[in-house]
């Protein structure tokens, strides 16, 4: 085990292992990975094609389970929660950013940031005011009745961080966040999430080829061939 | 958003729900057609039997039975009639019309609503006749005007005077019959066919309460037995159902054609919600990953697909009104009466939920079990 930073850890990864299995094959595609990951990280992960980057977001974020080993995150063990348990604890907890942004395309910019919170108590009222300032931070405000389709690329991503940090979760994780959008945009929505892992103190794991997206993290982990190394 | 989805593909929502529509319409339509084939036999009086010629409706029975019939315990009316099988100027104009002892029949058929004016001309004129208020009105015809009918059982020109015409007392009633008086048809076939005269067709026997019915069918019956024309005695009901058994296997084709057409319109909005729910994939999985449970994910598939049903479902059973109009009038004399009843309009809501849950099933299943790593990597 290897420790990557000072600050308390609030991602430990302890043995983990994952393979997929095609035909009577198993293809294994993440190999006893250990590290931590401390509060208000940016963490870049970066690898070739088919490293197995993607799948440790995705187990880190509880959306596909391991094989083996343990995801401490925040002092819960979240291999060993249930579907519906991991359900509510994403939702608590973790906040997305994807490369093609996931947006609903039938609902609004405002309605799909509200999305999240329908699964809170909050009334109407308070999710009207959360979403408005989500917006307001991405810079959407006038633009909060607008669909997808009405929006650019880098709008689109924005609303998606918005609905990324709604809940207020403690980790962003982020999938080629930049990966569908052209140079000027790409470089907006870096800043956006720096801005969220400075200013806000949100932990970012971040997935990504581009080493210029690289460069806003603090930390960088190379995966290949589902060995995890540091860069 | 159930229903922002179901109208995102707008042209195939709409397809699909002019699917739905024109299939719970047929299915409608085909359930009164059939119910319909069963409303002379529903409507039969329990209190009224029919006696006939025990080899078939087509022989006949002597005239001279009805004061021995009359005599049986427990019958309170006998009346008589023959089929007359008339057409009006074209055989295509084809009704029902038949020669009937008029007082009594009238009695034993209060359905038969004659004004007491109109009821009184005809029973004192022996060439009067009555129609039915739908006849009357798709042949223009009103009371004083004279009616020829050709006959077809009973060749030659039967003029008969036009006396009443009566209105059903239920909604149900058949008011495309025509009848006229019995003795106008025998006292002619005594001049033209005397061996035709004073046979009856059938006697029609009205008893004070339905629990007799099989008792005094059976005294009746006992009556003639070992006579030339032995007699077979049973209720109206049955007696409609000796007709309607004849046409059942076309009942049961029809029958089976309504739920042919639901099931077809089953398997193409299923195939529909399919499509839809496999193009979402990525949208339930993204759904998952911000907290949305299985339940979530089917309540919006199936709301979808429930939704489109029942608009489907609901133009078509606002449709199946106007349609039967337009078959009511376009069609009388094949289908005098065709009203779409209460239980047909539920029948085809019901066809068109049961659309609905029927297609949603293998939607809903798999995008509420689409596991989210799977789902994302459709997105893109």
């Amino acid at each position: 085990m290897e420790s990557i930073t000072v600050k308390p850890p609030i991602v430990q990864i302890r043995n983990l292992s994952k393979s997929y299995r095609r035909g009577s094959q198993d293809i294994p595609v993440l190999m006893d990975i250990n590290f931590d990951i401390g509060e208000g990280d940016f963490i870049a992960l970066m690898g070739p094609s088919g490293s197995g980057k993607s799948t440790l977001l995705n187990l880190l974020a509880g959306i596909d389970k391991a094989d083996s080993g343990q995801i401490m995150i925040g002092g819960v063990d979240i291999t060993s929660l249930s579907e519906t348990e991991l359900a509510g604890w994403r939702s608590a907890n973790i906040g997305f950013i994807f490369q093609f942004y996931n947006l609903i395309p039938v609902l609004t910019a405002f309605e799909n940031v509200e999305l999240p919170l329908l699964l809170t108590r909050l009334s109407r009222k308070e999710r009207r005011e959360h979403v408005e300032t989500a917006l307001r931070l991405v810079n959407l405000a006038d633009r909060m009745d607008h669909y997808p389709s009405q929006l650019s690329g880098g709008q689109q991503q924005r609303v998606a961080i918005a609905r990324a940090i709604i809940t207020d979760p403690v980790i962003l994780v982020a999938d080629e966040p930049t990966g569908d959008l052209d140079k000027v945009s790409a470089i907006e929505i870096l800043n956006f999430i720096d801005r969220l892992n400075h200013e806000f103190g949100k932990t970012v794991i971040m997935v990504t080829h581009d080493p210029r997206a690289a460069e806003k993290a603090r930390l960088i982990r190379h995966l290949d061939k589902g060995v995890l190394s540091s860069g | 958003m159930i229903i922002r989805n179901a109208f995102r593909h707008k042209m195939r929502t709409i397809l699909t729900i002019v699917g739905v529509a024109i299939a719970v319409l047929a299915f409608g339509l085909l359930r009164t057609l059939v119910g319909l084939w069963y409303l002379g036999v529903e409507s039969s009086s329990a209190t009224r039997l029919v006696t006939r010629n025990s080899i078939s409706l087509v022989f006949t029975l002597p005239i001279s039975y009805k004061d021995r019939i009359s005599r049986v315990r427990g019958i309170e009316a006998v009346s008589w009639g023959n089929w007359f099988g008339g057409v009006y100027i074209d055989p295509k104009n084809f009704f029902p019309n038949f020669a009937v002892e008029p007082k009594s029949y009238l009695e034993l058929y209060p359905e038969f609503v004659l004004s007491p004016d109109q009821k009184a001309a005809f029973l004192l004129d022996r060439k009067g006749a009555v129609a039915g208020r739908k006849l009357a009105a798709k042949y223009g015809w009103k009371v004083g005007d004279q009616i020829t009918l050709k006959g077809t059982i009973f060749p030659g020109q039967w003029d008969f005077i036009l006396r009443s015409i009566y209105r059903g007392a239920q909604k149900s009633t058949d008011e495309t019959q025509f009848f006229f008086h019995w003795d106008y048809l025998n006292e002619t076939l005594k001049k033209t066919v005397p061996r035709r005269a004073d046979q009856v067709g059938y006697y029609m026997i009205g008893v004070s309460r339905p629990d007799q019915a099989a008792e005094v069918a059976v005294s009746v019956d006992r009556l003639f037995r070992n006579s030339l024309a032995e007699t077979l005695t049973e209720t109206e009901k049955a007696f409609q159902l000796g007709f309607v058994s004849m046409t059942e296997a076309i009942m049961i084709a029809i029958k089976i054609v309504s739920y042919v057409v639901i099931v077809i319109i089953m398997a193409v909005a299923a195939n529909t919600m399919a499509m839809t729910a496999r193009e979402r994939l990525g949208e339930y999985a993204t759904m998952k990953t911000l907290g949305f449970g299985a339940r979530h994910i089917a309540v919006l598939v199936f709301g979808e697909s429930v939704i489109i049903s029942a608009v489907g479902g609901g133009m078509g059973v606002l449709l199946t009104f106007p349609a039967a109009h337009w078959i009511k009038t376009a069609l009388s004399q094949y289908f005098p009466i065709f009203s779409v009843s209460a239980s047909t309009v539920c029948l085809e809501m019901l066809a068109a939920l049961i659309v609905g849950v029927v297609a949603a099933l293998f939607p809903t299943w798999r995008g509420a079990t689409i596991g989210i790593a799977d789902g994302l990597r459709r997105i893109g």
